[in-house]
């Protein structure tokens, strides 16, 4: 398991047979807030690294969710529609879809996680 | 004054079989048996069952938690916050003025058609543009208006490949939804750290597929943007149109005008700059100018003054059409042109400067405080990022709160999204010099309560009828009606 993120605040968790789990990080959570919603893809769409795969709307804001990595959406974290707040008691485990990577290649342009620290501490907004 | 008790919802305040009229009999019997039965309402109509006195009080007390601007001190950033003049309710009230109808033909409505046409040109003039319309019934309005007007320039020319609209990241979120409304597509343009838009990052945006750009300047920020000749050269160079969203025009007014700096078309909300009211809802007006060779695009119908001095209304084949079924909320205009014509061009001139003085002045005397992220002089408003020690955990929501105890209005909070703990505040220029230090002696005495006592802060307001509404649960399972309490 090998986890990458994103400038937007994006994480990607990949498991060893080459699934990914997408969520967005403790940062991100924090900065939004209370989340309210999460408005999730379909099993089965396939998104392009970059694309918006759905968004996120806290008590402050709402924001698109980009994808890290193109894939085809095979799950759907359904307990996020009843309890989107899961996010805000651990975003870390509480992915939001899980993907089947279409083009692992795209996995080298994403930062670890110490270079996403780095990121954060050269304070993005 | 009994609060606990007519303080309550009116619906509890229901009793079955009461009620404060009384109708006659009807004098067409017969009439019932002619509606359809599929017209007609089988199950009870659920409105309140209340006595008159019920009612009055129940509202009467009510409107003692109001607050206005009328009430007191309202600094909520990029709303421009202005006293509303009452010479304007005065003027909008005149029996010839509120007992018009809209479809009075124009020889019987040659007044109203010149109040209309007056406060068209001088829009034109203060915005630098060749003509207004002031049918548009709301800014977001004005805004699609706007846009579709873009549009119908790009369509009136054969181009039919230009399908987006670039927009800064500092924008208001009129903005992309009004694009969105339109039909176009969003495409957002990074800001660089003053808040600015970023040129260099523009450049590579610029194709033909871009129907116009949208800016507000000074942005969001209070930050006058000084790239527009150069990024109107940009847009202008790539075939697209340059917006001007005419939110913060206050600071601008007769100083400086969108026109000559390069916009094609912009909007203007009346009730920020032109003092017209904020509250209830509406009715509001975005009027929407246009530079010369536009004009012919403009939405139907338009108000033109003939050459013996008396108007017309016409309508055009080249128009982009209707937006409204009348010539916009005509009251609302009523009040914008007498503000104009109460201050005259020696007054508007001032209000800009002043708006600008008060926001620096606050600006300056708060800023070892609270933290400043762009530190440099701002027009009418201006952003912190939070309290300058955030070691307290006091947030800007609790800042905002417990200015609330102190009996001020929040300022706008978490916008624009830049910042994580935007505070942002606008106390335009209609504010005298003890309320503006009575806030700032405020805004000085809750930093130095986040420091001393932060859990007071983190739980204000203490002192108002309804303290602090547990948000993030109204929004996952918000209950509408009475019906579900």
């Amino acid at each position: 398991m090998k986890t990458y993120f994103t400038p937007t605040h994006e994480y990607l968790t990949v498991d060893s047979e080459g699934n990914g789990f997408v969520g967005i990080t403790d940062y991100a959570q924090k900065a939004l807030g209370n989340v309210v919603y999460v408005d999730m893809p379909e099993v089965g769409d396939e998104f392009s690294e970059g694309d918006d795969f759905g968004a996120i709307e806290s008590v402050k804001a709402a924001s698109d969710l980009i994808i890290p990595a193109s894939g085809e959406v095979i799950e759907v974290n359904g307990a996020l529609e009843d309890n989107p707040r899961l996010i805000n008691e651990d975003a870390m485990a509480n992915w939001i879809i899980k993907i089947r990577l279409t083009d692992p290649a795209e996995l080298d342009s994403l930062m670890d996680l110490d270079a996403y620290m780095a990121y954060l501490a050269s304070d993005p907004h | 004054m009994n609060n606990k008790l007519y303080d309550k919802l009116i619906f509890e305040l229901s009793r079955q079989g009461r009620r404060g009229y009384s109708l006659p009999e009807t004098a067409f019997p017969d009439a019932v048996g002619s509606i359809p039965e599929n017209l007609l309402r089988k199950s009870e109509i659920g409105l309140p069952q209340v006595d008159e006195l019920t009612v009055v009080r129940h509202y009467t007390n009510m409107s003692t938690n109001n607050f206005g601007v009328d009430t007191g001190f309202y600094p909520l950033g990029s709303c421009t916050m202005k006293y509303n003049p009452k010479i304007n309710e005065e003027m909008a009230a005149a029996p010839v003025i509120a007992a018009m109808h809209p479809d009075q033909p124009a020889r019987f409505s040659q007044g109203a058609l010149a109040i209309y046409h007056s406060l068209a040109s001088a829009l034109a003039e203060i915005g630098g543009m060749a003509e207004f319309t002031l049918n548009p019934y709301a800014g977001a309005h004005g805004e699609l208006t706007g846009l579709m007007l873009a549009r119908a320039y790009h369509d009136s020319r054969g181009d039919k490949k230009r399908t987006k609209v670039i927009i800064p990241d500092s924008a208001h979120g009129t903005n992309p939804a009004s694009a969105a409304v339109a039909g176009l597509k969003v495409v957002p343009v990074k800001s660089l750290p003053d808040g600015t838009v970023d040129v260099e990052a523009l450049a590579p945006l610029l194709d033909d597929t871009v129907a116009a750009m949208m800016m507000t300047n000074p942005n969001t920020l209070g930050i006058f943007e000084r790239q527009i000749p150069q990024i109107a050269k940009m847009v202008h160079d790539a075939g697209a149109l340059l917006y001007y969203d005419g939110a913060n025009l206050n600071p601008m007014l007769g100083i400086a005008r969108p026109g000559d700096m390069g916009f094609d078309i912009m909007h203007i909300n009346l009730h920020k700059t032109f003092s017209t009211p904020h509250g209830g809802g509406g009715p509001g007006s975005g009027p929407v100018g246009v530079r010369a060779g536009l004009e012919h695009l403009l939405p139907n119908p338009r108000v033109v003054k003939k050459d013996d001095g008396t108007y017309d209304i016409v309508s055009s084949p080249d128009s982009m059409g209707r937006v409204s079924s009348t010539l916009g909320n005509f009251a609302v205009q009523m009040r914008a042109l007498s503000y104009i014509l109460s201050l005259g061009s020696d007054g508007l001139m001032e209000a800009g400067g002043l708006a600008t003085l008060n926001a620096n002045y606050i600006k300056e005397s708060l800023r070892d405080l609270y933290d400043l992220p762009v530190d440099t002089v701002c027009k009418h408003e201006f952003v912190f990022d939070g309290l300058k020690d955030k070691s307290t955990g006091v947030t800007t929501l609790n800042v905002a709160k417990r200015l609330l105890d102190y009996g001020f209005h929040a300022p706008t909070i978490y916008f624009p999204l830049l910042f994580h703990e935007s505070l942002m505040i606008e106390p335009t220029e209609t504010e005298s010099l003890d309320t503006i230090d009575s806030f700032i002696a405020v805004m000085r005495d809750i930093a130095h309560e986040a420091a001393a006592d932060p859990e007071m802060v983190k739980t204000a307001p203490h002192t108002t009828p309804v303290r602090r509404p547990d948000d993030t649960e109204a929004a996952l399972h918000p209950r509408l009606t009475f019906d579900e309490l």
